[in-house]
Order: structure tokens, then C-alpha cells, then sequence
């Protein structure tokens, strides 16, 4: 088939004029042959990555500054769950955009309402990825925004109450082609 | 500089106690900065982001983001607020070199 394309270029080389039927024009069942290969040239590479990626499921450690980032933030505190809901997309082909939301679970009035949520990363150059500081005039506790991942990693969020308890939420992102991350 | 291009999506009237949800945007490049070696393995890059993004709603702070490097170029945030009577919502953007962006909408509420 790719032979057929060779010839058609050096048919037209030679001085003679061109006359219309001469020239070997690839049939249909060429071009469709051409298409196919064509696509399988493309996706090879792609199946590769996928294999790559899905063998980095199995998830890596965290990072110390994420450990001590976290260590920090909960202070040995009890961590609940349930409340707090993360929404991140499981797959995230490049790292450099994730869209990501949280939601938590709360009457958001003066008695009980989430204070502050945080984000983290634990295989960030810097584990904090940001804080959203709400108050009771908020209504709902539903924060989205687009974070940088560096690698394949668990993003957790942590969501302080009024009433001083702490709501967690992790989920894991496997991601293609990390974002350019490296202070240091 | 130029100021930065911002972009809000928010409702221009709401109903006393409704939730009022917003989508806001700026501009920037959020550098990371980096400390050790880059390219030609001696300059460094400072680290040049929006740090704050705090948001009033009739004077008074409805809402805050304190970004960090982890957050995406062009920082992106959808938060929501509950109406209350009418006022002006005031964003403001600071950023680590200093400089501040700020952009306001104006909320009707009907009772």
C-alpha cells in the first residue's frame, strides 16, 4: 500500500507531460488502506501510555512536605468523613489544569457552618494547594476551582466546622503528562 | 502594566435569600518559581502569583481564597453567596509582587 504512494510521487517526475491517466491516482481502497494504517501509527503510542499510566495506580507514598503539611493543618485532631464531598476527575490527561470541586454538607448557619477547606496534594513540590475561607452568609459550602498536579497522586481536602471538628474527603488522580511544578 | 483581564459570571438581580452563585477568572500566569536549577542551571525564578482572591458583598466579606502554586494559570474560582439586600460585589485579586486588581458588580435584590 505505501509502495503504491512511492510510485505515484516518481510517476510525475519524469519530463514527459503529464497526461491525466497516467498518473497512478491511489484507488478508493488505497486511501481507506492508507486511513487505517495511518490511525493504528497513531494510537500505538497512546496504548502504550495508558499501560504505563493504569500500572501507576497502585498509589505511590506521599511526600514529607505533604505529611507535615498535614500534620499541621489537623494538629491530631479526629478526622470524619461523609460530609465532605470531592469532586475531581479520576483521569486528568495533562496535570497543568484539573478541574476539581468541593462541596460539604452543612446547614451553613451561624451554629454550624464550614469555616475554612483546604486542599492538598501529596506529591506537590508544595503539598498546600489552597484555602477557601467561608462564613454563615455563604448559604452553601461549594467551592470549584483548577488546581496543577505534578504527578499521579491523592488530592485530599479537609474542610474545618464552626464547631471545631474536621471533615476529609481523598481521591486519587492518575495523571498523563505532569504539570511543570519544581521550585527547588 | 496593563490591569489584568478579569472575568465574572454572576447574576445581575436575586431574590432576598436566595444563593447567588458566582464564577470569577483573572488573568496570570501563576509562575511556580523555582529555587534550584533551571534551565541554564543558575538563574532562579521568583515566584510570581495571585496569593488572594477576597470578595465583599455590600461591605461586608462573603468570601476568601488564599492560593497557593498548586492552583492552575489563569486562576479560576466558583463560590456562592446568599442575597441579602442590594450592594455592590467587590473582587479583589493581590498578587505577590504587590499589585492589586479589583473589579465590582453590582447585585440588585428584589424582597
Amino acid at each position: 500500500m505505501v509502495r503504491s504512494m512511492i510510485d505515484h510521487s516518481s510517476a510525475t517526475n519524469r519530463a514527459q507531460p503529464i497526461r491525466r491517466d497516467m498518473v497512478a491516482r491511489p484507488s478508493r481502497r488505497d486511501m481507506v488502506a492508507g486511513g487505517i494504517a495511518a490511525c493504528a501509527y497513531a494510537v500505538s503510542p497512546l496504548v502504550g501510555w495508558t499501560q504505563i499510566a493504569v500500572a501507576q495506580t497502585v498509589p505511590a507514598k506521599p511526600l514529607a512536605q505533604f505529611e507535615t503539611a498535614w500534620a499541621e493543618l489537623v494538629q491530631g485532631r479526629p478526622l470524619a468523613t461523609g460530609r465532605l464531598t470531592l469532586d475531581i476527575p479520576r483521569l486528568a490527561e495533562s496535570g497543568n489544569s484539573v478541574s476539581l470541586k468541593v462541596a460539604v454538607a452543612s446547614p451553613m448557619t451561624a451554629a454550624d457552618h464550614v469555616q475554612r477547606i483546604h486542599l492538598l496534594s501529596e506529591r506537590n513540590p508544595i503539598a498546600t494547594i489552597g484555602r477557601f475561607h467561608l462564613t454563615p452568609s455563604s448559604g452553601v459550602a461549594e467551592v470549584e476551582t483548577s488546581i496543577r498536579l505534578a504527578t499521579t497522586q491523592n488530592v485530599r481536602a479537609i474542610a474545618e466546622m464552626s464547631d471545631g471538628t474536621l471533615q476529609t474527603a481523598s481521591a486519587e488522580v492518575v495523571v498523563l503528562l505532569g504539570a511543570c511544578l519544581d521550585p527547588g | 502594566m496593563a490591569p489584568r483581564a478579569t472575568r465574572i459570571v454572576m447574576p445581575a438581580t436575586a431574590k432576598s435569600g436566595e444563593i447567588v452563585r458566582v464564577r470569577c477568572l483573572i488573568q496570570h500566569p501563576m509562575v511556580a518559581g523555582s529555587t534550584g536549577p533551571t534551565g541554564d542551571g543558575t538563574s532562579t525564578t521568583a515566584r510570581n502569583i495571585i496569593h488572594t482572591l477576597t470578595v465583599s458583598y455590600a461591605g461586608a466579606d462573603v468570601f476568601r481564597a488564599d492560593y497557593q502554586p498548586g492552583i492552575a494559570a489563569n486562576p479560576y474560582t466558583a463560590f456562592a453567596f446568599r442575597a441579602g439586600a442590594s450592594g455592590d460585589v467587590v473582587f479583589t485579586w493581590s498578587e505577590d509582587n504587590g499589585a492589586v486588581t479589583t473589579a465590582t458588580r453590582r447585585l440588585n435584590v428584589t424582597p
